[in-house]
């Protein structure tokens, strides 16, 4: 049985997640995002690789989406409503209350501002939606028989979630996008230790390792306030849930500290509205939050106003929040263009831009013009600063995790190619985890865990729960517990295997047990010596005990025993165990007795008897 | 397995309590407290300066009263001062202080009610058991014992800090004097519950006890001990409440609690996670309760044999789809609006009206009925919910989507509030007010109100001074729960004068649901009270056995899977050593390695630390068959040694076989039909022998 990963999307780069993974037979389509920096045909995944005829539903067991951002749930309502794919989808709660906002949002941009075609309606995001299938972390979900899937809390924006999904026994985890560490709103990734056949993980900072975060939001702060301070303008280009919360938290609680009065503005009603559904999606925030939101809401923002168009020009300070994120188009790309000229002015990046976005632009050097999409060049003289911290996870996080989880194989996308490769290197060498770098459109192909199933007889489970402790003494004591050696899987062709106890397996193939021991009469003793009997049977065992370690006898009037072997005086004249030649033919003897289970202990004393007979034979012939 | 009833309880505010013994391990559920027993002791009396009006009380009832209550009543005319005037004690589950709590292991809790009790267990120096109960049931379990504790205060203010060791009122109740009703309370049937009585924990008690609690969500898989894998689903009584499926080495078992099939409020019932378990535990004793069973007796075989051959013709979607249909929560809709209009009646005639019902979940739909009531009437009246936990606990619905049902969630979803009420909250026509000397509640107050208060014993919290203010007002009403034996709930508030509503709510599953229930599940082993069996006959379900059980005895089932599952690594299977079998090609047989461990509830087979050790020179240790002759001796004069067969009988009549060996040293072989003796006197020799026994004889 063998786990395919196919990568439709964010191989080897960032934006469009999309991972398509074949796990004996169920096909499960992990993320459906689109890409933000592409305008073309490339911005959605490259579905017809899944299946010529558009036949969707039979192709794909389920679609798992880990969060709200365009990039991993961007394409969902083309692939429903346009490409007709009508299986179950599954989300979190808050993902599946803050999806639709973020893609009307994202359509509204387009079409409204950019004049773009439809690349789908409203009707069709509201009609996607509605086959969402909400879940809860931690919640064992049975897509159908076979399929088991489960959400663990990824940090990374409100909602965000790692997936296991196991069918039979073999299980993988695709992570999505992760946080390992607790930011201001959000708790850190928590995974239980599961065994696993593949992690797929995101990779967007390979390299990065980043020490605390309080610095670099000190920058942000002091970036701002002096923006604001100077009497300048501050854009906080974002989209409309995530950053903006978390950034807006931040200025919230330093407006109040510092008793500043310049106005905080949320572009649109929409955050407001986003706004109200952190306030009731509160379970999912950090502990911290959970604990204090009985007495104050930390989403109640005091500062915070809804902005108006004629407030661009107005005059004075000011701090906006402006969608969308990235400075891709829209709102936020119009007030760009009235404010960048001003050197008073500031615009803050947070996270990450895509390749072909103006923030990517104003990250990658320092522009004095930048080309807007339409051809119109706009001077930048404000500062710009770039948010230091982000929700994703450093390189150490995706290392720690990795190690935790341990999993057979490890996939890495959502990242930049040469530092994913730097970091498949480090997992290959240091935790010695195969690691795939899948560009989009190549598949991997691993091993799964397969169990041989087989049903256990009552009784060799009672042997299993004692103790069957083996001592060897060759060169040093060794301790072995072989209780599981009593047992004997039988396999019969077209039937389940079976494990029995190894005094059942007869009776399973309807055999009568067959014994098969040792046997010989052994002479011990010269005759004619007045001792008696039981003093012979405690002198031998004393030597027994001297010489072999760890046995256990018990003795009687006449016979001793030591596990399966057996002796007892022979008075018979005639002993069929007896050899007919020995050295001393009037004697007393001890007819033995042992299994083969007991091969070599059984000569082991048999051997201390012969020595002894010798010696005390050599002793009388010497006083003879 | 086992299962002790160690009570079973008595309607929603005190769930029956388990314990059952499942792979070696103990497990508690519920933790409930006997709340209705606190009715014994006096209210702390308020000066209202309200004089007790003459008019006859004239009681308006939904459902008969309990008529084992009416006979009680007859015997002996309880008065006010029969009442214990002291600190009250709690009463806990008799039969849970017979077990060493330190054995138990594990502890399950299934609604907030099941919670009430136990900080008592948990107090226990000895206790170390896990304890398991949803996110919901937790956080609602808490404040209602935080509520507890800080309505019991006015007691302890009261009457001043009492002796701790031995309450001082159970001696006056020793006497002949004492009404029969209230020694039952006091001693039980049997006059052994005394030791039940537990002084109430304090807030410290309560934390320490919640710090214990491992907190899961619905059909969250959590594994105990490497042997149970423990699943809390949603049973549709209250927010949280839930059902168990524990599933271990052994086979499944799910235990239902008292369950509502369609809630208007709560996650449904889970029915797919129950199907097809081993055994079931069907703990709903809600019938005990219930209306229709006190009046027919029983329900007639007649119909109910109807109802068999109609469900054994029905699909399974079919019957899943009749378990769901919304019969049921229509009516308890009905009884919600009729508690409205009687509220509505009385404050257009300019009565006040008082709800002590304290369940959440009935809380918050009536709430949001009555104010969407007032919203659409030109009723002006305002709407108090008092309690010390009411803000708290209102706040935390407003954000809990995952536990309410779907279509409250798809509310939450699109940005609405779950419950109507909470946007009337923030237009101030609800007023929330942890305590009825609350500061702001004197300037807010305005009669006629519709009050919400706590307790619905009728001797705790808030309920007790407004019952004592508004008690002789014929224009006011009083809304209670059943099951609360108004007799006894009343008595220290007469003459009332006030209306009283007397209202059930559903608080289970419905007989005459069970056989449908029991036939989409399909359990192979139901364990039902005997107070259901005797009820209705399920002796024509399509299930293995059906057994009941009773409180206090326990029940022993047996097993039903002959052979527990064993998981083998692959790696480990492909290092065993085959052996194939003489005459028998589709056999394979092998001696086991490694070690076997139990995880994530199965039994597995992995590669143990031995291995070196033991593969090379396994020999076989069990041998089955009979030793052919010719051809032993053909496969021991390949390696060198002569024999020749010679016959005899043995003195018992068995035939025998000796092979006597001389070359290279003597020796013989005794062989009969079911053993083989091998005697030699050298080692190699006999080694070879049995070499070549190996050849001819199968073995493992």
């Amino acid at each position: 049985m063998a786990i395919d990963c196919f990568v439709l999307g964010a191989g080897q780069e960032i934006g469009k997640s999309c991972v398509v993974v074949t796990i004996n037979g169920k096909r499960i389509m992990f993320d459906c995002g689109m890409h933000m920096g592409c305008d073309d045909h490339n911005r959605y995944p490259d579905f017809s690789l899944l299946s010529k005829s558009g036949d969707f539903d039979n192709v794909i067991s389920c679609i798992i989406v880990t969060h709200f951002h365009m990039d991993h749930v961007g394409a969902l309502p083309y692939f429903t409503e346009v490409c007709g794919y009508n299986g179950p989808i599954y989300m979190s709660y808050p993902t599946k209350a803050l999806s639709p906002l973020m893609l009307e949002d994202y359509r509204r941009v387009m079409v409204d501002r950019r004049g773009e075609e439809e690349l789908f309606t409203t009707t069709h995001i509201t009609n996607c939606m509605k086959k969402v299938i909400a879940i809860d972390l931690k919640q064992t979900i049975q897509v159908d028989e076979d399929l088991q899937i489960r959400a663990y809390y990824a940090g990374h924006v409100l909602g965000a979630v790692m997936v296991y999904a196991k069918v039979g026994d073999a299980a993988i985890v695709y992570t999505g996008d992760y946080n390992m560490t607790t930011d201001r709103h959000l708790g850190a990734a928590k995974i239980d230790r599961l065994q696993l056949d593949l992690l797929i993980s995101e990779s967007t900072y390979a390299t990065t390792i980043r020490g605390s975060k309080y610095p670099r939001e000190r920058e942000f702060l002091q970036a701002v306030h002096k923006c604001v301070a100077g009497g300048g303008k501050a854009l906080i280009p974002s989209f409309a849930l995530g950053r903006a919360q978390e950034l807006c938290m931040l200025l919230d609680d330093y407006w109040e500290r510092m008793n500043i009065k310049v106005p905080i503005y949320f572009s649109s009603g929409l955050t407001i509205q986003a706004n109200m559904y952190y306030k009731m999606l509160i379970s999912w925030t950090s502990q911290n939050v959970k604990e204090k939101h009985n007495t104050h809401n930390p989403f109640d923002f005091k500062n915070v106003k809804d902005f108006d168009r004629s407030l661009i020009h107005a005059p004075g300070p000011c701090v906006l929040f402006a969608t969308p994120g990235m400075l891709c188009a829209g709102f936020s790309l119009e007030v760009f263009k009235h404010w960048a000229p001003s050197p008073l002015n500031l615009v803050a990046l947070p996270g990450y831009s895509v390749a072909g976005t103006v923030g990517h632009k104003l990250m990658a050097g320092k522009p004095t013009t930048v080309d807007l999409y339409n051809g119109t060049k706009v001077d930048v003289r404000c500062k710009i600063h770039q948010v230091a911290f982000s929700p994703h996870t450093d390189a150490k996080g995706i290392m720690d995790l990795t190690k935790f989880l341990s999993p057979k194989n490890v996939v890495l996308v959502h990242g930049e190619k040469p530092s994913m490769m730097i970091l498949k290197d480090k997992i290959t060498s240091e935790l010695d985890i195969p690691c795939f770098v899948p560009a989009n459109g190549e598949t991997v192909s691993v091993a799964s865990t397969t169990f041989v199933k087989a049903n256990a007889s009552d009784m060799f489970l009672k042997s299993c729960s004692n103790p069957n402790l083996k001592f060897s003494n060759s060169t040093q004591l060794r301790v072995t517990d072989q209780r599981t050696s009593d047992g004997v899987l039988v396999i019969e062709k077209s039937k389940k295997a079976k494990i029995v106890y190894q005094d059942e397996v007869s009776e399973l193939l309807h055999e009568k047990n067959h014994v098969v021991s040792l046997a010989y009469c052994c002479p011990v003793k010269a005759k004619g010596e007045s001792d008696n009997d039981v003093d012979l049977i405690k002198q031998l065992s004393a030597k027994i005990l001297k010489t072999v370690s760890g046995a256990q006898i018990h003795e009687s009037e006449d016979c001793l025993q030591v596990g399966s072997f057996k002796g007892s005086l022979c008075l018979k004249e005639k002993c069929m165990h007896r050899p007919e030649i020995s050295s001393c033919s009037e004697a007393v003897f001890l007819c033995c007795n042992w299994s083969v289970a007991d091969l070599e202990l059984g000569w082991e004393i048999i051997n201390v008897m012969k020595l002894n007979l010798d010696n005390t034979c050599k002793v009388k012939g010497d006083l003879l | 397995m086992e299962l002790t009833c160690l009570s079973k309880g008595d309607g929603f505010h005190y769930p029956p309590c388990h314990m059952l013994n499942l792979c070696g391990f103990r497990i508690l559920i519920d933790c409930p407290l006997d709340l209705s027993a606190i009715k014994i002791f006096s209210p702390v009396p308020y000066d209202v300066g309200f004089e007790a009006s003459e008019y006859p009380s004239s009681d308006v009832s939904l459902d008969a009263q309990d008529p084992v209550q009416k006979k009680q009543k007859l015997e002996r005319q309880l008065t006010p001062a029969d009442l214990v005037c002291a600190e009250p004690w709690y009463k806990t589950v008799k039969a849970l202080h017979l077990w060493e709590a330190s054995l138990i292991d594990v502890v399950l809790i299934s609604n907030p009610m099941g919670l009430l009790g136990l900080p008592f267990l948990t107090q226990n120096p000895g206790f170390c058991a896990k304890i398991y109960m949803t996110e919901a049931t937790a956080k609602i379990g808490q404040f209602m014992m935080e509520d507890l504790v800080s309505m019991h205060k006015e007691f302890r203010c009261f009457y001043g800090p009492g002796d701790s060791s031995y309450p001082g009122w159970i001696k006056d109740l020793d006497s002949e004097e004492v009404p029969a009703l209230l020694k039952k309370v006091v001693f039980g049937e049997s006059g052994d519950d005394l030791g039940s009585w537990m002084r109430l924990y304090s807030l410290d008690d309560i934390e320490s006890c919640m710090k214990k609690v491992q907190v899961v969500k619905f059909a969250e898989e959590v594994c105990y001990n490497g042997t149970l894998i423990i699943k809390a689903l949603s049973s549709g009584l209250d927010i949280g409440a839930c059902n168990w499926l524990i599933n271990g080495p052994n086979g499944s078992l799910s235990y239902l609690s008292n369950s509502i099939l369609v809630s208007l409020h709560a996650r449904n019932f889970d029915i797919n996670g129950l199907k097809g378990t081993d055994v079931m535990v069907y703990s709903d004793f809600s019938c005990l309760q219930s209306a229709e069973v006190t009046e027919n007796g029983c329900i007639s075989p007649n119909t109910d044999n109807n109802y068999l051959s109609t469900i054994s013709d029905n699909k399974d979607e079919d019957l899943a789809a009749s378990l769901l249909n919304t019969e049921d929560s229509l009516e308890e809709m009905e009884k919600l609006a009729f508690v409205c209009s009687c509220a509505a009646e009385s404050a257009d005639a300019g009565g006040s009206t008082l709800i002590t019902i304290t369940r959440v979940g009935i809380v918050l739909q009536l709430l949001e009925l009555m104010s969407d009531y007032i919203e659409s009437s030109s009723l002006k009246v305002p709407i108090f919910v008092i309690s010390s936990v009411a803000e708290e606990l209102l706040a935390y619905t407003k954000t809990i989507p995952e536990w309410l049902c779907d279509q409250r969630q798809e509310e939450l979803i699109l940005g609405e509030p779950s419950f109507d009420h909470l946007k009337f909250n923030k237009d101030k026509k609800i007023h929330l007010f942890p305590a009825i000397h609350s500061p702001n509640l004197i300037t807010s107050w305005q009669e006629p109100c519709i009050v919400f208060a706590p307790h619905c014993s009728l001797r705790l919290g808030p309920s007790v001074q407004l019952l004592q203010r508004w008690r002789g007002d014929p224009k006011s009403l009083l809304v209670l729960e059943d099951g609360i034996s108004s007799g006894l709930a009343l008595l220290p508030f007469r003459p009332v004068a006030m209306k009283v509503l007397q209202c059930s709510f559903l608080s289970g599953i419905r007989l005459q649901k069970l056989p449908t229930l029991l036939s989409v599940l399909q359990p192979k082993i139901v364990l039902v009270p005997d107070a259901v069996s005797q009820r209705i006959d399920l002796s024509g379900m399509k299930i293995n056995s059906i057994l009941s059980f009773s409180e206090n005895e326990t029940l022993h089932v047996p097993r039903i899977a002959d052979n527990t599952s064993v998981e083998i690594t692959t790696d480990l299977a492909s290092k065993l050593s085959w052996r194939k079998l003489r005459q028998r090609e589709n056999f394979g047989i092998a001696r086991l390695k490694g070690g076997l461990l139990m995880e994530d509830g199965k039994h597995r087979l992995v590669t143990g630390l031995e291995q070196e050790e033991s593969s090379g020179k396994a020999r076989p240790l069990r041998y089955w068959g009979t030793v052919a002759q010719e051809p032993l001796l053909g496969a021991l004069l390949k390696m060198g040694i002569k024999g020749s067969i010679e016959h005899s009988t043995s003195e018992n009549g068995l035939e025998n076989s000796i092979i006597h060996i001389a070359n290279p040293s003597s020796g013989l072989i005794e062989t009969s039909e079911m053993c083989t003796a091998i005697v030699a006197e050298d080692k190699n020799v006999a080694s070879q022998i049995l070499q070549g026994i190996d050849e001819v004889l199968d073995g493992i």
